[in-house]
């Protein structure tokens, strides 16, 4: 079984991200970027599924610059067997990047595709679900449990209630949530052993898909300050501030 | 101009959620109607009748949409979709599951987690775990959006008297319900509960949460926990406040044990008030904390729950 793996190039989590002066945009300047938490997730679940003998081949891909391969060559050092760079220097869309991940995947035929849930620098949890639209696979999203047994994945799914498990035949669509399972670090060797494996090159005009918009940024800012507040000394004080100052008991 | 939102529900209740969706769709102005999707959902329609602002209830019932799956929800809102202006559900599980679907499938963008309304195609939204606001133009044809719940206030329940129209299902699913664990609680909800009480890493195992529970019970409020808390298996996934879990704006939130990274702050930090108890006094929860308590949880909690 060939598995799919989309990773985003996205700031370190560690990273308060700061609004830039004037208001334009967030201040990306010298700030550390790493692979997106929950696409190292669906990497690690695709070198377990390796491992045990479930998956054949895991084929990563990531749209975005140049520098992307950094995040690819990780993922490669992790134990997946390929990389595609689809590089673009476009304003990433969901949308579009649906429309070039559905592109790759008429290309790969993966039976599984592994996506985070959500990227940590849009916030957006929107990709996988597009993927599905766009590929009329089925989706079982904010995975943490994955069952694949032949042709089907029973996927466990953290809603707002609980857990739900639900069954799907491949190909189908998992994206990932945090306790799906712990992500490794990569070995030096394998880190050394990564930089030989094949990473393709290729575009979005290459795929046939064109990188469109349709939202405008018109301004960022920072969110609403909070007042500095105190320390109090005891439960007791706390407690007559919360009724009296506070009112909220 | 007319609005499409997805009632949020289980077949028997509409959720709240609903009426801050309604009210993210007043704040847009134009005609709204509501989309009712389930199975043996007629109560929650009728529900949604009355609601402020609703003009007309449309009731989708199939045993494909029993478990409102994202694909077969997808393929209903992306077919009645083309006569919208706007679509808005609620940025839940289930919202966050099934809308890109249908936006994909309509071939227009989406937005999620809105927290505000400029215009009828001017939005704002919080990126990099709420650390900025981002306000967006879009040109889309149909502007579909998830709403954060916790940015407007819930419109009024009552006084709508609605229309309510049946309309077709379909009963194919590509996807099959299982088997759901859902957590059994007396307590009120974590994202529409008054006052919050999360636990973090500091509670140090399960069993330990009691101390919490005892508390909320005395004031009637909700438990969350921080991602560690959950990780860890002290409590179960769907406590988890923060970036990736619930958002929380209560009037009250207490934070015991709990660091304060920017992750957990993401969910909590519209709280009212906030308080934290850390026996760490460069926590940085005391950053967001109007009062901030150094103390060792394990005497500060029993205290305080006598106190109350
Ligand atoms: C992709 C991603 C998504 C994430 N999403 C979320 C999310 O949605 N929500 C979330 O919460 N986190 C999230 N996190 C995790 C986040 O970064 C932190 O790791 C987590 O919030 C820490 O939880 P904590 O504060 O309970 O634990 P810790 O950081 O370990 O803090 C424990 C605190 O307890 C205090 N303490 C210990 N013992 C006592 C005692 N006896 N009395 C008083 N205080 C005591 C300590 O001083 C410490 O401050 C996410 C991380 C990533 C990478
Ligand atoms: N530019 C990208 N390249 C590769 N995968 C992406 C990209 N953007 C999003 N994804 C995938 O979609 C998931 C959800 O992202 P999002 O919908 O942006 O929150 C990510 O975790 C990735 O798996």
């Amino acid at each position: 079984m060939k598995v799919l793996v989309a990773v985003k190039r996205v700031i370190d989590y560690n990273v308060k991200v700061r609004v830039k002066a004037d208001n334009s945009d967030v201040d990306l300047a010298n700030v550390k970027m790493a692979m997106n938490p929950f696409c190292e997730i669906a990497v690690e679940e695709a070198v377990r599924l390796k491992e045990k003998g479930v998956a054949s081949e895991i084929v990563v891909v990531s749209i975005g610059p140049k520098v992307a391969q950094e995040q690819i060559r990780t993922a490669l050092a992790l134990g997946a067997d390929r990389g595609i760079l689809v590089e673009t220097d476009a304003t990433l869309e969901s949308l579009s990047v649906a429309k070039v991940l559905k592109a790759v995947v008429e290309k790969e035929q993966p039976q599984l595709v592994l996506m985070g849930k959500q990227t940590i620098d849009s916030d957006n949890n929107q990709t996988g679900q597009m993927l599905g639209a766009l590929t009329g696979m089925p989706q079982g999203t904010f995975a943490s449990e994955v069952a694949v047994d032949g042709d089907k994945a029973v996927v466990t799914r953290e809603v707002d209630g609980g857990l739900r498990k639900v069954s799907m035949n491949l190909p189908a669509i998992v994206t990932t949530d945090l306790r799906l399972n712990e992500p490794r670090y990569a070995s030096l060797p394998n880190i050394m052993k990564a930089k030989r494996k094949p990473l393709e090159m290729t575009s979005p005009a290459d795929l046939g898909v064109e990188m469109t918009n349709s939202q405008t940024l018109v301004r960022v800012t920072p969110p609403a300050e909070r007042q500095p507040g105190v320390k109090v000394a005891s439960v007791e004080e706390l407690v007559d501030k919360l009724k009296n100052e506070a009112k909220v008991l | 101009m007319t609005i499409l939102v997805i009632a949020e529900h289980d077949n028997s209740e509409l959720k709240g959620a609903t009426l801050n969706t309604l009210a993210a769709a007043a704040a847009i102005g134009g005609d709204v109607h509501v989309l009712v999707a389930g199975q043996g959902c007629g109560a929650v329609a009728e529900t949604a009748a009355s609601a402020a602002g609703v003009s007309k209830v449309l009731v989708a019932e199939s045993a494909a949409l029993e478990h409102q799956l994202g694909e077969a929800m997808g393929d209903l809102v992306a077919r009645i979709g083309s006569e919208y202006s706007h679509i808005l559900a609620p940025a839940t599980t289930t919202g966050k599951d099934f809308l890109p679907r249908a936006a994909a499938l309509l071939d227009v963008n989406m937005m999620s987690d809105v927290i505000g309304v400029e215009s009828a195609d001017t939005f704002a939204r919080p990126i990099y775990a709420g650390n900025a606001i981002a306000t967006y133009q879009t040109s889309d044809a149909i502007k579909i959006l998830t709403v954060r719940t916790t940015a407007f206030d819930a419109v009024a329940a009552e006084g709508g008297s609605a229309a309510i129209e049946a309309i077709e299902a379909s009963d194919s699913a590509i996807t099959e319900f299982v088997s759901e664990e859902l957590a059994e609680s007396d307590r009120p909800e974590l994202t529409a509960a008054p006052i919050v009480i999360s636990g973090g890493r500091g509670l140090q195992n399960g069993d330990n949460f009691t101390m919490l529970y005892q508390l909320a019970d005395k004031l009637g409020a909700a438990v969350g926990a921080s991602r560690a808390a959950v990780d860890a298996g002290f409590v179960p996934n769907d406590l988890q406040v923060g970036q990736t879990g619930k958002i929380v704006a209560p009037g009250l939130y207490v934070a015991v044990g709990i660091s304060g990274a920017i992750q957990h702050l993401a969910g909590m930090k519209d709280s009212k008030v906030i308080v934290a108890i850390n026996k760490d006094e460069e926590a940085p929860i005391f950053q967001v904390a109007d009062y901030g308590l150094v103390a060792d949880l394990f005497e500060a909690v029993p205290e305080l729950e006598k106190l109350v």
